[in-house]
């Protein structure tokens, strides 16, 4: 699919030429994938490659920005621009790189150490700013590359290399953080559903301004099996909890379980059977008040409690780009084209003879 | 007020007066120094700015931690300083004239609001006397003007309460000056007018604070007669005047349109850098987006991120972001992307002394990166070669795909000089170049485009970014193969492509114009090599030492790397090299490292620039030394004022344990 465009040097972006019919190889770089043979990275970037000939967008404004960390080589596997930064940062250089050039696509390849731990301040500004990116957290509550150190989503008291006797720290809660940063969109899904997760890759890149996707993604070398109680085959029923806009939130094989606001206005459990069906929270994803989805996003206090996954919030905000755009043009507009000449000039000047 | 202009002597005719403007954080100084140079250089007079200042905003008033002070020259004829000793200090309050009054030489006029010399003051300031009456002054010709009570009567009547009219007693003070050194301060009311806008009271306590202050010049009697300095008679053309910061930020705005490219700044706001934040975003007209970052950082990251997209990207900082920077550069290095970043140096280390003045950063630039990560470095040497270094960073960044480091300092940034506007037509035309198809053909003879295929002259690699189909690449930090850009981890590799960087940059020599040297005649044994905002003080030392009938050579360089291909050469040509810096002798380290001359370091740390005359005399003892001495020996550098260690002499001659 290599519609060379004009030879020009400039961003034709291909407008006059249709967008190119592609398969799943065409977005495929011939570098060899190097993560661990298992590694739950492997789904994703399939659910990822697969996705994409279905989105109607090009190669050629398709940008893969990553920081570093195991996730963080995905761009390398990309056939589509890429860059592969350094570790926490990769908000920040898709920020420049967004606010500039509103015409691509830009998606974050980022992990918990990388955007949770190095680079935490980047991300929740980028979410604040509601930047026009798609950021994918893959969720694997360890530090990976490094050889197995705790993470900032790592459980406490998990033992790790770095903490023989256990981690005293109190973990991030990734959706929490991002609602708190004002994200605009915030979503959840695992490495063991590919249908669900390039459902929510699919949102998330319709959505205009800064889109965030948890992902749980096992590590089977240094943290195997951290999400399996959840989303283990034969626990997924009873464990995740699927948010369906418009829909009362209810999971279990027969539905039976359900999510109501208990008397003190935080989100619970329930049983249908003991509530009633009328008496189900309905998911709105649109929702301006973030409390809700924020108590969503802490319903289960770790993946070995019934979990929520889906879209937790879909709301409109200005996106960032576009507004810088739009006053850079509001002022063109009003003060016509800068002239050079002119702004030498605009203090006082004066002239000798 | 034309009413207010025929005095009753003529003027006494100087050919230039150095003032300084002193009070506390809060007086207004720096509005008044403002305005006085506007003045003057509408009036046609050279001249240079010293904008003096704390960091605090509002330090406690009227203590010394307070005092904030402009010192501006004025000349009949092209000046290079902002003058070494004030010949008028006006001093608003007891502290402002102790923290000035040591700078003063014998003969001085000094100016003080005697409304603030009572007891409290005095008592903050740390005086246990009335410096007004104990006769320390007695060397300086006072002048004791109630400038508080005169500008708080003059507004009286117009409704404005004691309390604000104070507030105008800055303008009393402008009015006051403007008398005495016969310039109209018609335009400064137009600007009150315009300024204060609105805001009535203030704009009317301010005119007739100003007005108070002329007049009370021509009607007290106190002064034996007013004095002139003529316009001076500069290049023709048309002028402005303007600070470092904003031919700073001019430059840019220049550099984009002269490159077709968009210019996108990323950066966070830190003394002395933010006024070029302040004035690029205030010119969105010419597609200047401007983004306020989370962090330096974030500042630097988003001007790569912008650069990777095609546009024009830059980040402005001072040493304490510089080095949050540096991890950027290095990726900036390892990517191959245009990037500017420009480094306003302040006093370190750490937050040392943001307002004032240091060039201590020039090592920093060269190394301060991990691994073999080499960039040009381009320094400006005055506020107005502040435009034109820009636009030579930029030209350098984008023809060679390479971070750039410009450096300035908070002298050159909050300084001014009048500058003769160049014609845009001259302007140097930027090509960015960009990759427009494939570059190579691979095994299987597709064509295809690989991201470190270089240019064989300039070694650069090609700049594609993202839109073009067919060009698709992946870049990154890690190490990458030679050509194809793949991620590699072979060390013959690794070798090749770190040596392939260093040529690059090396190679810029050649693109630079040679070492400029003002040697008169070519007999000069003395050589002085500068950089930076020294200029001005090497410049009017060199003058001097002329003037007394010695031979001596100045040479500024600009591009401090590579340097130009002929510095060797020329070093090579002099007996003796003076490097004066306002660091601990780091060009100095270059040099000897580069060329193995025994260049002698001359230093100074005082966060202020170096002054003409102890330039002048640290040449003198070097001419001196050669004349008397036996050629390169070390007599020369303790004549000086003795030999640390390092070979590095203070400017005051003093050697600190």
């Amino acid at each position: 699919m290599t519609d060379l465009a004009q030879a020009d040097g400039t961003h034709t972006n291909g407008a006059s030429v249709p967008v190119p019919v592609t398969t799943r190889k065409d977005w495929s770089s011939d570098q060899e994938v190097r993560w661990c043979p298992g590694c739950g990275d492997y789904t994703i970037l399939a659910a990822m490659q697969m996705l994409l000939p279905d989105l109607g967008v090009r190669r050629e404004n398709t940008v893969f920005l990553s920081g570093i960390g195991c996730a963080a080589r995905l761009p390398y596997y990309m056939n589509t621009y890429g860059m592969h930064s350094i570790h926490g940062r990769a908000p920040a250089i898709a920020t420049g790189l967004a606010a500039t050039r509103p015409d691509l696509d830009v998606w974050v390849i980022t992990g918990d150490g990388d955007s949770l731990s190095i680079g935490g301040n980047h991300l929740i500004h980028a979410l604040r700013r509601n930047v026009n990116i798609t950021i994918l957290l893959f969720n694997n509550q360890i530090y990976g590359l490094t050889k197995g150190q705790y993470s900032p989503t790592s459980e406490m008291a998990k033992v790790t290399k770095s903490t023989p006797f256990g981690s005293l720290e109190q973990p991030f809660n990734p959706l929490s953080l991002a609602l708190g940063a004002e994200a605009s969109f915030v979503a959840r899904s695992h490495d063991m559903d590919r249908k669900h997760m390039t459902e929510m890759f699919r949102r998330a890149h319709a959505h205009k301004g800064s889109s965030f996707v948890e992902i749980y993604q096992n590590c089977n070398v240094f943290n195997d099996g951290a999400f399996e109680q959840i989303t283990g085959k034969e626990h997924r029923s009873e464990m995740l909890i699927p948010l369906v806009h418009g829909e009362p939130i209810r999971f279990g094989a027969e539905g039976e379980h359900g999510v109501v606001r208990g008397p003190d206005g935080a989100v619970e459990v329930v049983s249908v059977a003991d509530v009633g069906e009328s008496a189900l929270l309905v998911h709105d994803e649109h929702r301006e008040n973030p409390g809700l989805a924020f108590q969503l996003s802490r319903l289960s206090r770790g993946p070995y409690e019934p979990t929520p996954i889906g879209v937790f919030r879909d709301v409109d905000r200005p996106e960032y780009g576009l507004e810088m755009t739009r006053q850079v043009d509001a002022v063109i507009e009003r003060k016509g084209e800068g002239d050079i000449a002119a702004l030498l000039r605009s203090g006082s000047s004066w002239t000798v003879e | 007020m034309s009413d207010t202009t025929i005095n009753e002597h003529e003027p006494e005719v100087l050919d230039r007066v150095i003032l300084r403007f002193a009070g506390d954080s809060g007086d207004g100084m720096q509005l008044v120094g403002d305005q006085f140079t506007t003045i003057s250089a509408l009036f046609g007079n050279d001249l240079a700015t010293f904008p003096d200042f704390p960091a605090e905003i509002r330090a406690p008033a009227g203590t010394l931690a307070g005092v904030s002070a402009f010192q501006v020259q004025i000349s009949d004829h092209d000046i290079l300083t902002p003058g070494d000793a004030p010949n008028v200090l006006v001093a608003m309050n007891p502290a402002a004239l102790k923290a000035n009054v040591a700078t003063l030489p014998p003969g001085a006029t000094v100016i003080v609001n005697v409304d603030a010399f009572e007891e409290r003051n005095l008592t903050k300031a740390g005086y246990d006397v009335n410096p007004l009456t104990d006769g320390s002054l007695s060397a300086y010709t006072v002048y004791e003007i109630p400038m508080t009570s005169i500008t708080t009567e003059v507004s009286k009547d117009a409704g404005v309460k004691p309390r604000d009219a104070e507030r105008s007693k800055n303008f009393f003070a402008l009015g006051l000056i403007c008398w005495l050194y016969t310039r109209p301060v018609d335009g400064t009311a137009e600007w009150i007018k315009s300024k204060y806008e609105g805001k009535f009271l203030v704009m009317e306590a301010n005119l007739r604070a100003l007005k108070a202050g002329y007049h009370f010049g021509e009607t007290a009697e106190l002064f034996a007669s007013s004095f002139e300095v003529h316009p001076a008679t500069l290049e023709p053309g048309e002028y402005v005047n303007i600070t470092g910061n904003t031919a700073t930020a001019w430059g840019l705005i220049a550099a984009a349109k002269q490159s077709g490219l968009p210019l996108f700044l990323g950066t966070y706001p830190i003394t002395p850098a933010s006024d070029i934040l302040h004035e690029l975003s205030k010119h969105k007209e010419f597609g200047v987006r401007t983004f306020q970052a989370e962090d330096e950082i974030a500042g630097i990251g988003a001007a790569l991120g912008a650069a990777f997209g095609g546009a024009l990207g830059v980040t402005t900082t001072s040493g304490p972001g510089a080095d949050l920077k540096a991890e950027m550069m290095g990726l900036g290095v390892s990517l191959e992307l245009p990037l500017l970043i420009i480094n306003i140096q302040r006093g370190g280390p750490s937050t040392g002394l943001p307002t004032k003045t240091e060039q201590a950063d020039l090592l920093h630039a060269m190394y301060g990166r991990h691994g073999e990560s080499p960039l040009p470095i381009v320094a400006a040497k005055t506020p107005s070669h502040c435009f034109e270094a820009t636009i030579e960073a930029v030209r350098l960044a984008v023809k060679y795909r390479t971070p750039v480091i410009l450096l300035s300092d908070g002298y050159l940034a909050n300084g001014t000089e009048p500058w003769r506007l160049p014609d845009v037509a001259d302007l140097p035309v930027i090509d960015p170049d960009f990759a427009s198809g494939p570059n190579h053909t691979d095994e299987d003879g597709n064509e295809v485009f690989w991201p470190y295929v270089r240019d064989e002259t300039t070694l650069a690699r090609p700049w594609a970014p993202p839109g073009l189909a067919g060009l698709e690449h992946r870049i990154g930090g890690l190490e990458k193969a030679d050509g194809s850009g793949n991620v590699s981890y072979d060390g013959d590799n690794h070798e090749r492509m770190t040596r392939l960087r260093a040529a690059k940059i090396a190679g810029i020599a050649n693109d630079i114009p040679p070492t400029d040297v003002d040697d008169e005649d070519g007999h000069a044994d003395v050589l002085v090599v500068g950089w930076g905002s020294t200029y001005g003080a090497i410049a009017a030392g060199v003058r001097r030492v002329r003037a007394r009938g010695h031979k001596v050579a100045h040479a500024h360089l600009v591009h401090l790397n590579p340097f130009p291909a002929d510095l060797g050469d020329v070093l090579g040509r002099y007996r003796r090299v003076l490097v004066p810096e306002v660091n601990m002798g780091q060009l100095s380290r270059l040099l000897r490292a580069e060329y193995l001359v025994d260049v002698v370091s001359f230093t100074q740390l005082k966060g202020i620039p170096f002054r003409a005359a102890s330039m002048e005399s640290a040449i003198l003892e070097l001419i001196r030394a050669e004349d008397g001495g036996d050629g390169r020996s070390g007599a020369v550098t303790s004549s000086v004022g003795g030999t640390p260690v390092d070979g590095t002499v203070p400017a005051d001659g003093k050697v600190y344990p």
